[in-house]
């Protein structure tokens, strides 16, 4: 099959953007769409053009990597799968594809489809773990964690941080991928201790790193690739007010 | 020369409690002037990192990644082994430590091994208070299921997504640290160089891969997490960035390479359906629980619908070869078994490479609604690949290059022969001989970083006498110098290739001259084809774009450069070891039954090779001896 590229290419953070028109021959079907790119690439190297730089590893929509915007949507049409799972049996002969980065302000373009979403990883450090340090723990059957608990922790838990819950929402909120991290942990008796100030902390941080709020659109579940509820949010929203009005009552 | 492994005096069971008792400490006031370089933030690095930061030293992590959280171990799936025997089905530390001793063919150290049984347990301990979330029946105590190669049900896991969750407790932990301020973290940085002052590692060179630039940094020991080099082979269930150029540079600084032939060829993953494929995705060996291994009896059969095909006229081949294992054997034997019926022409699929792994006597027996809990992401994974759903018909396997036995020589301490260089995770050689286990690498992982590290490392740090060097030393001038050399060159070449197109056809050579089966005669044949490829390489390649810009060809560049250096030192070693041991299978050295057959008399040691310098690599020798377990053929019938 043979279709047509319109991609994202923007040299660095600073300098201004542009869309360029590609076609990319010969694909088969059961290709990825990343592996696609790699056909275009090896083309474009070949005479003398830049490559079109994306970020991708695990190839197996478990690391988060790939970020692409397919058509508008976050990692394509097919839903929850990351891009690296999208195969361009998804298209047809001929299609027009739009190809661009995460876009949102705090996720700022590094390169081509390239942007920066270190603002999850220090959402994190403001609060997303359970402070134990190596060698202190119990053993592990003694704490008993109820089976709908460890189930629920683990439905936030496969959370990949790829941040398309962000470039998907119009307002650019990072509430699901705050929410999932808290639901996870504070599902858990293990992360009861620190439950009211990790949800403070990391709202806190969210707000600092320039993400917008929530409005319900729901946008975000759907272009998740692990298809994580917004039902977190709606978790994170009562934590949150919980833990407001404890620390106001009983001082932090 | 002999190579010492440094095991500590006394039985098995004491040694690590010797260890630790005579073992040097360092004040707790003091820890904060040592500095520590971790590279690598996978489950080895970031539980390193995080662990020694708590201690109180002052910790600076590496990874070429945007995240601590993308490193490979994200992609484990199936789970992690621990000698806890909650299933009281006769589980122990000797138990765990033996399954491993002799799943790797008895080609590992005993001493690193047994500690690895050790404190597996205490692993299990530390990522459940960290909120890891573990399986759990309804009774709130943790679940295990089994995996090949033990008859104990000791593995823990996180539905199909055990390394991610791991991985994940580990990224927490590190990134506590991070915000406290213990550890400084350096993302998109790759490390290019180790640097070596009087002959202890005592810094590293990096890249900024944003900027293109190249600094260098200082630190009293440096500690490489970096994982295995399975990319040589370019198709692999290895993360596509996933590459050896920290090992293979420290290497090349003097630190020896241990057993580079020793790879694991995974059983069970989707097979190659084209040649644009870029990597190979691994279905959990975990399926082998209730998926049954066949393929038709008869060659004309293969085309057939599977369905169609009578219980007759299906060689459960592994049920039938080793009856007291079954499908659960070894990966080393289900991958050779699966390439022996395939060689045979009863593989099924495109190019009859592949064979099915059928779940319908499991959705007959347990209903579908119990395999869709237990295995339902690794189904879809299958569907969104092949379009196939199999629940309706049974997956298509194959075997692929899954992980690295090999890796940069450590003694018990993990430490290099180069003073200062520790080496933890799959990018050390240590724990698991010839062949690894299943749910080992998360296991080996962790417990080198949480458990051996934070103790052995104090004792190097307690007694040297080479202090921090500062980084305007000659040492580290010259060692940047050199790195940006090797850039400038690539970048000087501007060929005719594509650097990709090398790497597929290294990977190429590799697969059909050293994978499941290698012969002298393939061996030597790679050890031409590979210096040719290497020599075209750096007359042919085409890098294009600068050095100070983000330049993912320029990235991949060095890596290839590395993996066409690093191969030939495989195939070297492959060709040396003129005996069959685990996922080395020498075709001239087998049994009358086709398994593999060990040369304990000449080669029960580790083969520990010293960079050549152009002169050839020199192959050291630490000879295995085990003081506890008795050798003998592994048998899974």
């Amino acid at each position: 099959m043979n279709v047509n590229l319109r991609v994202w290419r923007q040299p660095s953070d600073t300098k201004k953007g542009h869309f360029e028109d590609y076609e990319a021959h010969n694909l088969n079907t059961n290709m990825s769409f990343l592996e696609m790119l790699d056909v275009v690439n090896e083309d474009l190297t070949l005479t003398g053009r830049q490559p079109i730089a994306f970020e991708h590893d695990c190839r197996e929509g478990i690391c988060g990597s790939c970020s692409l915007m397919i058509d508008g949507e976050p990692h394509g049409p097919e839903g929850k799968v990351a891009t690296c799972q999208t195969y361009m049996r998804s298209f047809k002969e001929g299609d027009l594809i739009t190809v661009e980065p995460f876009r949102s302000k705090a996720f700022p373009v590094i390169k081509d489809l390239i942007v920066d979403r270190s603002a999850f990883d220090r959402i994190i450090q403001s609060g997303g773990f359970v402070s134990v340090s190596t060698g202190s723990a119990p053993d592990a059957n003694a704490v008993l964690v109820p089976k709908s608990s460890a189930d629920m922790a683990m439905d936030a838990a496969v959370c990949i941080g790829c941040g398309a819950c962000v470039a998907g929402c119009k307002n650019s909120s990072a509430m699901l991928f705050v929410s999932a991290k808290a639901a996870h942990l504070n599902s858990l008796p293990q992360g009861q201790p620190e439950k009211d100030v990790r949800v403070l902390n990391m709202v806190e941080q969210m707000d600092k790193e320039g993400f917008g709020n929530c409005s319900n659109t729901y946008v975000c579940e759907a272009v998740c690739p692990k298809g994580i509820s917004v039902d977190f949010i709606a978790k994170l929203n009562r934590d949150y007010a919980i833990a407001s009005v404890r620390t106001k009552i009983l001082g932090r | 020369m002999d190579l010492n492994g440094k095991t500590p005096a006394g039985p098995l069971s004491q040694k690590w409690d010797n260890y630790i008792r005579d073992s040097k400490l360092v004040a707790p006031s003091n820890k904060r002037k040592y500095e520590i370089i971790v590279v690598g933030t996978g489950l080895a690095g970031a539980s390193a990192a995080a662990s020694l930061a708590e201690l109180g030293y002052k910790v600076k992590s590496f990874s070429y990644h945007d995240s601590p959280r993308r490193a490979h171990s994200v992609a484990a799936q199936g789970g992690i082994n621990a000698s806890k025997n909650y299933r009281n089905d006769g589980d122990s530390v000797h138990r765990l430590f033996y399954d491993t001793i002799k799943g790797g063919d008895f080609r590992a150290r005993e001493s690193n091994v047994y500690r690895l049984a050790q404190v597996s347990s205490n692993i299990i301990d530390q990522c459940a208070a960290q909120g890891v979330p573990f399986a759990r029946e309804y009774g709130g105590l943790l679940d295990n299921r089994s995996f090949g190669g033990a008859q104990v049900s000791r593995t823990f896991y996180a539905r199909g997504q055990t390394g991610q969750q791991l991985l994940l407790g580990a990224y927490q932990a590190l990134s506590r640290q991070i915000g406290l301020g213990a550890v400084e973290s350096f993302l998109r940085h790759e490390m290019l160089d180790l640097v070596i002052v009087n002959g202890h590692a005592k810094g590293i060179v990096t890249r900024n891969l944003v900027t293109g630039e190249i600094t260098t940094h200082a630190a009293d020991s440096v500690v490489l997490a970096t994982g295995g080099y399975g990319n040589a082979w370019y198709l692999s269930t290895y993360g596509r960035l996933s590459n050896a150029t920290a090992i293979w540079r420290a290497h090349k600084r003097g630190a020896y390479f241990a057993n580079p032939c020793y790879t694991q060829i995974h059983p069970t993953c989707i097979p190659v359906s084209g040649d644009y494929q870029s990597k190979l995705t691994l279905m959990s060996e975990s399926l082998r629980n209730d998926g049954r291994v066949w393929v038709p009896k008869n060659k004309e059969d293969t085309d057939k619908l599977p369905a169609s095909i009578a219980e007759e006229d299906r060689d459960y081949y592994l049920e039938r070869k080793y009856p007291s294992y079954g499908n659960l054997a070894p990966r080393d034997i289900s991958s050779r078994s699966a390439k022996e019926v395939c060689d045979e022409g009863r593989g099924v699929g495109p190019g009859g490479l592949g064979v099915y792994l059928d779940f319908s006597d499991a959705i007959n027996r347990l209903g579908r609604e119990k395999i869709e809990e237990r295995y339902g992401n690794l189904f879809d994974i299958y569907k969104e690949i092949t379009g196939e759903s199999a629940y309706d018909q049974p997956m298509r396997i194959y075997p692929a290059i899954h992980y690295t036995m090999g890796g940069l020589w450590v003694d018990y301490e993990l430490m290099s022969n180069v003073p200062g260089l520790f080496v933890i995770g799959e990018a050390n050689f240590s724990d698991h001989g010839a062949n690894r286990l299943g749910a080992s690498a998360l296991m080996q992982g962790l417990a080198d970083g949480y458990f051996v590290l934070p103790y052995t490392i104090n004792t190097y740090l307690a007694t040297t006498k080479e202090k921090r060097p500062v980084k305007t030393q000659d040492e580290f001038v010259t060692t940047e110098k050199q790195a940006k050399e090797q850039i400038d060159r690539l970048l000087a070449i501007k060929g005719t290739r594509t650097v990709n197109s090398f790497h597929k056809e290294l990977g190429k050579i590799m697969w059909d001259y050293c994978g499941m089966e290698r012969t002298k005669e393939g061996l030597e044949k790679a050890l031409q084809l590979i210096p040719a490829l290497r020599e075209e390489f750096w007359k042919n390649v085409n890098v294009p774009g600068d050095e100070e810009e983000l330049n993912q060809a320029l990235e991949k560049a060095g890596r290839v450069a590395d993996f066409l250096e690093l191969g030939e030192l495989i195939c070297r070693d492959a060709l040396e070891r003129a005996e069959s041991c685990g996922g080395h299978f020498r075709a001239e050295h087998q049994t009358d039954e086709g398994e593999a057959l060990r040369d304990d008399d000449h080669f029960s040691f580790v083969s520990a090779w010293e960079y050549g310098n152009g002169a050839g690599p020199k192959i050291h020798k630490e000879p295995l001896v085990y003081e506890e377990v008795h050798m003998s053929q592994r048998s899974y019938k």
